[in-house]
């Protein structure tokens, strides 16, 4: 700005710097491609997918098979969206009251010290890429889960979900556990975090009615700490719907529409687009595409559903603090 | 209400026993969860290092037949390096320059608010849809060949979230007083942003980008939708498949064989050491950097 | 409904560090003493070993007996949860639960304990905000979050959460430091009120409202920082103001430090 240094005042040294301008400009511009690149998903994937939908002999909602390479393609999102969304619901009811649990633990039981070596220890847990948790589930936990599906199946075949005449490994349940245990460093360590916000005037609060720790906790941390909860659990609900390599390697990748979790049923949409990407002809490959789109839509309502409950809670939240 | 309350009053047995019973919990839970994850890392460990030597880290598997021993992963070494350095060159600056809008520029109109939730929409974006779209849209219907920059490209999109949530977080951290000392010695706008507001942020955006680079790095899906396979070293990201260390890992273990999968639990440790290194890294850079070492 | 509590001997610690050392004195029944003293000289620690919240800060013990009429507080079968149960407490910043009703914060203790009516719960919330100097206030909306109520109107209610317990001794850390001069008004003349029911102790910075409120004082001191806090000396109100035995109490209450 010393440029104009001699110039008369009432022109140049009002005048805007250089600079701001263009400034300005670049980061709204970097805004709004990040709208552009969203749009264009949306865009790219629709333009992609419609031309394989078209070719498509079968209804793409109600078909249970996936033939779309053949000369007369065939294909339906039925089996795998069901499995998506099963199958990550599972892993959610899994995993949320042990990643609930944990967080507690860290947050209010633990002795100081060894809670934030061990909070630390979640955190890198939840940064374990996915793939690691996919060959751990296909070397370890499938051979290992062998025994109790068959005794759950033996004497818990009544319930319907343990139900079926042909247990086997790479099962719905199997690949649901490791999508549990992929997911719940991440709940664990989102709820720790709101854990440890919770008012402690309000947690003093309780305890000097003569309140136990459970009944603190239950009075003070967990009203605080709900909305945090729910949008960890939709974070990780999320994430197990998206998960591709690790359900890849351990769905049975079957079309088939049924709960018997124990049994060669279990599929996902992202599991088939890492299965069948590799052998794909060009209608193939749209077919996946459109897949995915589904994939999109059901992962975005389940964000939006997340948002919702949150701004909902949300009131209580801000007082609190 | 009694008229004569007694002394101090023991609590109920019911009451004793329910916080007995949920402290039982809470460590049940505990204990449940650790034993998997201890096992994930375990094996990871005690498998990867049979494998874990220089002719792991300075070989491909080129030439590498189906049942043989040996081989290693270099090429998805550098296949991965690449990819990340290349993701992170795209979503830095842009990511960046979002949340200075964001936080310095967007008044809080229309825009401001529509960028802002859709950087939340995107967090949720799964990476196979993030692969799938450059797919479509790079390979497919531009007609570009498999690449390592196509990976980057969709790798650069599942960032992009992360770094703008970080950064965004840093910069409205910045006290409103340095700008507004900044704005009173007669300093632009864009100068105080550039002078005051970045670097006084710096040591926070760093973790953040580098906690971001750490979460792709492991992503999987999109490379094998953009990278493509590849078993040669393939140095130049802007040509023809490349390799990535996750897509290394899920294609080993998927073959039917010992050494394979002994390849496979290499490339897991090689993966987790890296990622480690970048979380490690960004802890300390927060550690030492921050201005009042709270915790 | 109100004991007296006798105190031998008291140091209090916050890891290795003594905040407090060597408290002796003895609280009335149905009376209200005052704790006052400069920043930092241990007086809200010393309030708060009286009904063991002191050790719910990780690493803090006590070290010393404290008992009320012949029960030690500190005993090895005593249960920190019934001591807090009995001797309720009130906090600097009024602390309402956000989540819960105003009535619901009023019955938050009793529900604790035992399975009570909804008549009986009605007749205890009433009795409780009515005691609290509340209940004309907020009787038309019990159901309402108790957040929304101003800060004196908060304080009162978390005044009356403590007394709808029946505890025997109410313990108030500096209730007013958050208030508005009307507001702390209203609760100084809630706890003469109080008294007639209550054993209560208050911590105050206020050496005026200390005079006003009190029936006994207690002055605490540090000889420098870092130095455990001590009772300098404690009397009858009046005598503490015009003519304390001490001269770091003089210069106290005269202003001329602290």
């Amino acid at each position: 700005m010393r440029e104009g240094g001699s110039a008369p005042l009432s022109r140049s040294a009002f005048r805007r710097s250089r600079g701001d301008g263009p400034f300005r400009y670049a980061s709204t511009g970097a805004g709004i491609l990040l709208l552009v690149i969203m749009a264009a998903i949306a865009v790219f994937l629709i333009a992609r997918a419609i031309p394989a939908l078209q070719a498509n002999t079968a209804s793409f909602l109600t078909e249970l098979t996936w033939n779309a390479n053949a000369s007369e393609p065939k294909f339906g999102i039925g089996a795998l969206a069901f499995g998506t969304v099963v199958s990550s619901f599972l892993a959610l009811i899994i995993a949320t009251p042990i990643a609930i649990g944990v967080a507690l633990f860290i947050s209010h039981y633990a002795p100081r010290r060894l809670a934030s070596f061990l909070g630390y220890i979640i955190d890198l847990l939840a940064a374990v890429p996915s793939v690691v948790y996919g060959l751990w589930g296909i070397i370890f936990l499938v051979p290992f889960m062998r025994g109790p599906s068959q005794f759950l199946n033996d004497y818990f075949g009544w319930i319907p979900i343990f139900g079926g005449d042909q247990v086997v490994g790479k099962s719905m349940l199997v690949g649901s556990l490791v999508l549990a245990i992929m997911i719940l460093p991440i709940i664990a360590a989102i709820s720790r975090e709101v854990f440890l916000q919770a008012p402690k005037l309000q947690e003093e609060a309780a305890l000097a009615l003569g309140a136990t720790r459970w009944e603190m906790i239950r009075m003070s941390v967990l009203p605080f700490g709900r909305p945090g909860v729910i949008s960890a659990a939709m974070l990780g609900l999320g994430r197990a719907m998206g998960e591709t390599i690790a359900v890849a390697l351990i769905f049975p990748a079957t079309f088939t529409i049924s709960f018997e979790i124990l049994s060669a049923n279990g599929n996902s949409i992202a599991a088939n687009i890492a299965n069948g990407f590799g052998e794909a002809n060009d209608i193939g490959r749209g077919a996946l595409i459109a897949s995915g789109l589904v994939l999109f839509i059901i992962t975005l309502l389940v964000n939006m559903a997340a948002r919702w409950v949150i701004s909902r809670r949300k009131e209580y939240a801000r007082v609190a603090a | 209400m009694s008229a004569v309350t007694p002394e101090i009053q023991r609590i109920s047995g019911m009451r004793r026993f329910k916080d007995k019973g949920v402290q039982a919990l809470v460590y049940l839970a505990f204990a449940i969860a650790v034993v998997p994850l201890v096992s994930v890392l375990w094996l990871v460990i005690s498998n990867g290092l049979a494998r874990f030597d220089m002719e792991f880290l300075t070989h491909s598997m080129r030439n590498i037949g189906a049942r043989d021993a040996g081989g290693g992963a270099y090429h998805a070494i550098i296949g991965t390096l690449e990819q990340v350095a290349l993701a992170s060159l795209i979503s830095v600056p842009i990511g960046l320059l979002t949340a200075v809008y964001l936080v310095e520029y967007g008044t809080n109109g229309r825009l401001k608010r529509s960028i802002s939730f859709f950087v939340d929409i995107m967090t949720g974006v799964p990476s196979v849809v993030a692969g799938l779209f450059i797919l479509a849209f790079w390979i497919l219907i531009l007609g570009m060949p498999f690449s390592g920059w196509a990976g980057a490209m969709a790798l650069s999109i599942l960032m992009l979230p992360t770094v703008v949530r970080s950064a965004e977080e840093m910069l409205m951290l910045v006290p409103n007083d340095l700008r507004e000392a900044s704005y009173a010695l007669g300093v632009s706008k864009w100068r105080t942003i550039v002078k005051v507001v970045l670097p006084t942020a710096f040591t926070g955006i760093v973790t953040g980008v580098m906690l971001a680079i750490a979460r792709v790095a492991g992503e999987t899906a999109p490379l094998l939708l953009t990278v493509f396979f590849t078993d040669s070293i393939n140095e130049d990201p802007f040509n023809g498949p490349q390799m990535g260390l996750p897509l290394y890992v899920f294609d080993q273990a998927a073959r039917p064989n010992d050494t394979a999968i002994d390849r496979a639990w290499a490339g897991a440790l090689t993966l987790i050491v890296i990622i480690m290194l970048l979380n490690l890294a960004a802890r300390l850079i927060t550690y030492w950097r921050s201005p009042a070492r709270k915790r | 409904m109100a004991k007296q509590i006798e105190v031998t001997d008291v140091d209090a610690y916050y890891g290795s560090h003594k905040a407090i050392e060597g408290i002796n004195m003895t609280i009335d029944a149905r009376a209200v003493t005052a704790f006052i003293g400069p920043s930092g000289c241990g007086k809200s620690t010393f309030l708060r070993t009286l009904n063991r919240m002191h050790e719910v800060i990780p690493g803090a013990r006590v070290e010393g007996k404290i008992r009320m009429e012949e029960q030690d507080l500190y005993g090895s079968d005593v249960d920190p949860v019934s001591v807090r149960r009995t001797i309720g407490m009130v906090f600097q910043r009024p602390n309402p639960f956000p989540t819960m009703s105003i009535y619901d914060n009023v019955a938050a203790g009793l529900r604790l304990n035992h399975r009570y009516s909804k008549s009986q719960l009605d007749t205890i919330v009433e009795d409780s905000l009515k005691g609290a100097n509340l209940w004309n206030e907020v009787k038309d909306r019990l159901n309402k979050p108790g957040s929304g109520l101003s800060g004196g109107q908060q304080q009162r209610l978390c005044i009356a959460r403590a007394i709808a317990v029946q505890p025997q001794v109410l313990l108030m850390d500096e209730p007013c430091s958050a208030l508005d001069p009307i507001s702390t008004l209203a609760i100084e003349d809630l706890i003469s009120k109080l008294k007639q029911e209550f054993t209560i102790v208050i911590v105050t910075h206020n050496m005026q409202q200390a005079a006003r409120v009190s029936d006994k004082t207690a002055f605490f001191n540090l000889a420098a920082q870092g130095q455990p806090g001590k009772l300098i000396e404690m009397d009858e109100t009046t005598k503490i103001f015009t003519s304390p035995t001490q001269k770091a109490t003089e210069d106290y209450i005269t202003g001329r430090f602290g």
